[in-house]
């Protein structure tokens, strides 16, 4: 059957929730806040009503105790998912992801497992600053027992959502609040996307750019502008950050021969190094430039526009890079149209 | 009543007698796993987790010996997992500070103080979820009373009215800093109180006073759908890690462990059985259980170590 409903990015994790939940009645969702009358930023709507407060409550502030809380009901037997409306917030749960829910299968000798599902959102713009912009994810990808996605597509979110809770193991998934009004096409009936699998976003043949989650959309953009200039862009959607997929960058680094690991995270000791390392490991000779790495500055996120306007790399900047690595000239680019959210979100927050 | 007593005194004279050839053995240098010996609190874990419905569930510590003979009654897999042997509980991935036995019960152990505590609030909340009777008794000591996530669990606990108990095993040092050192606050149990839960304290010496006490705050949890905090005091006998003695150091005075040892828990108990005419009964056990625990101790010895492809095995499901 062909696929043309479109729906949002947020409208697809709150049908895997809903259809998962209809599906297993295991599976609860908790955390700071998530019945309130926003019920996060709309990813939970209607759950409440169709399920009620058993299977869908709002926590006491202790997200400390509300992980172990997950930990302890996922190896009794139930399917937790807990909430995080800020990645910056999920820290405070650190010591039972690190000490007690990524090795406990292994120290249980297996005995154990932790099918619990941590989904937690990166916040953008209106001066989130530095305790509601973080992402994080080579931190949480370095702990051997813990599994990370980040969706950039909404029919990602939905596929990715699904299989997370599936696993019998302890996902997290980090969601880009930015993200929530994308659109795509998403099948109405439940699937599932592999955990653990790249995604090539847009196929070409001139240069790859591996994004992740939000930088996939600055990708894009810098590739509708390259395509112009008769320059064709391949995006490798990295998706899967733990288990990571370096099999599809790799092939797309040979074929193009040119590499741009764009991670939407600091690039010191992160996730790009590890990119940047796999493919230099298993292809270096074939390559036409060195790899170029970009994410934020190495800088605490600042509140002001104009510093966060430097903090954060865009299309912009890959337009910039590619010219560089293909020995293009800098083009005019001030008749381009570039992201910004105020077009869909003014504040207050 | 025989029966009762000689089954309480059969738990502690395991552990007692486990701990011992541990601290015969340790300085061989081939049990390579940091030893939390939980010698002198055989009371509590034997009273409590003797009280506890078959179907419990307990989390406990890296201080964690008793808790696990007492669950368990067995000493192959548990000395096999002290030597690091593929026949030990976790084929030596876990060692003892990471005891675990889910098939008994004992469903995790943690060295990082304070962390099992929140997953007997998951656990607990799984039982009423699921419409499960079963109590999911927590163990920790006074030191685990200083952190955050004690506090948020024991407040969550009482707002859900879960079947959780709450053991605290209070030896009044956390490593080796004193409770007076560590509180700005007098009374632990003052405070509990004042929390949506059952509280009793006392001296966890009596084996049999701990296990009336376990029974009667384990009744509160099923008859009054809240959560029960039972603290009970007693003495660490040893350094905070390791099998030795530690009282040179100079925190705390040797005095202070001869005043204890009038009242050690298998001392006071054996002397009730034997004065009660069970000597015979008494002597049976002890000579079994050593032969147990010598048994054991040699067959983890002789036991091979894990396969070098056990390394990678067990991180995720499905491998």
């Amino acid at each position: 059957m062909e696929n043309k409903r479109i729906i949002s990015y947020c409208k697809a994790i709150n049908e895997a929730l809903y259809q998962e939940m209809e599906r297993d009645e295991r599976i609860f969702v908790y955390g700071l806040d998530v019945a309130d009358h926003k019920r996060t930023f709309g990813s939970g709507e209607g759950l409440l009503e169709r399920f009620g407060p058993k299977r869908y409550f709002s926590t006491p502030l202790s997200e400390d105790a509300m992980m172990g809380l997950g930990g302890g009901g996922a190896v009794a037997g139930l399917r937790p998912i807990n909430v995080h409306i800020r990645v910056d917030f999920l820290l405070l749960s650190m010591n039972q992801l690190a000490n007690m829910i990524a090795p406990i299968r292994y120290g249980s000798d297996g005995k154990l497992s932790v099918p619990l599902v941590i989904r937690a959102i990166i916040g953008r713009g209106w001066g989130q600053g530095f305790q509601h912009s973080k992402t994080l994810q080579s931190v949480f990808a370095h702990i051997p027992g813990l599994k990370v996605v980040m969706p950039t597509t909404p029919y990602d979110a939905k596929g990715l959502l699904i299989s997370a809770i599936r696993d019998n193991n302890p996902v997290l998934i980090l969601e880009h609040r930015l993200l929530y009004w994308q659109k795509g096409r998403v099948p109405e009936e439940p699937f599932t996307v592999p955990l653990g699998q790249a995604n090539v976003l847009r196929p070409g043949t001139d240069i790859t750019i591996a994004a992740t989650s939000w930088m996939n959309v600055e990708a894009y953009t810098a590739a509708r502008i390259m395509e112009k200039r008769s320059v064709d862009v391949e995006i490798i959607d990295i998706r899967s950050i733990a288990p990571l997929d370096d099999k599809l960058v790799t092939e797309s680094a040979i074929k193009t021969g040119h590499l741009i690991v764009a991670d939407y995270d600091w690039i010191n000791c992160g996730l790009s190094a590890e990119i940047t390392a796999r493919v230099y490991e298993k292809c270096m000779h074939q390559l036409k430039s060195p790899i170029t790495r970009i994410g934020f500055a190495p800088t605490p996120c600042p509140t002001t526009r104009p510093l966060e306007n430097l903090f954060y790399p865009g299309a912009e900047t890959l337009v910039r890079v590619i010219e560089q690595k293909l020995g293009l000239e800098r083009a005019d680019l001030s008749e381009e149209e570039f992201f910004s959210y105020e077009n869909k979100f003014r504040g207050p927050f | 009543m025989p029966k009762l007593l000689l089954d309480l005194y059969k738990k502690m004279y395991l552990i007692r007698e486990a701990e011992a050839e541990i601290r015969r053995e340790y300085n061989n240098d081939e049990m390579k796993t940091p030893m939390h010996m939980s010698l002198g609190s055989e009371a509590i874990v034997v009273g409590v987790c003797h009280a506890l419905p078959e179907s419990n569930h307990v989390y406990g510590t890296y201080r964690s010996h008793a808790l696990y003979l007492a669950l368990t009654g067995e000493t192959d897999k548990f000395f096999a997992e002290m030597y690091g042997k593929a026949t030990g509980c976790a084929k030596g991935k876990a060692g003892s500070m990471h005891l675990s036995s889910p098939e008994h019960g004992l469903m995790a152990t943690s060295a990082v103080v304070a962390t099992t505590i929140p997953w007997a609030l998951g656990d607990a909340f799984q039982a009423v979820y699921s419409n499960i009777n079963r109590i999911t008794a927590v163990f920790f000591g006074d030191g685990a009373t200083d952190e955050g996530v004690f506090w948020e669990t024991l407040n969550a606990a009482c707002l859900m009215k879960l079947p959780i108990l709450f053991v605290c095993e209070d030896n009044g040092l956390a490593i080796h800093t004193s409770t007076e050192q560590r509180r700005g606050y007098d009374s632990l149990t003052d405070i509990v109180k004042k929390f949506r839960c059952n509280v009793l304290e006392g001296t966890g010496n009596d084996v049999v006073e701990v296990y009336a006490m376990a029974n009667k705050t384990i009744n509160y949890i099923i008859t009054d759908k809240k959560p029960s905090f039972l603290c009970l005091k007693y003495y660490r006998y040893l350094e905070h890690v390791g099998v030795n003695e530690d009282f040179n150091a100079g925190y705390r005075s040797r005095e202070e462990l001869l005043k204890w040892l009038e009242k050690d828990p298998l001392y006071i108990h054996r002397l009730k059985l034997t004065d009660l005419g069970y000597t015979d009964e008494v002597e049976e056990i002890e000579k079994q259980i050593r032969e147990q625990v010598l048994a054991s101790r040699i067959k983890a010895q002789e036991a091979p170590f894990p396969d070098k492809d056990e390394l990678m095995k067990g991180v995720f499901y499905g491998e």
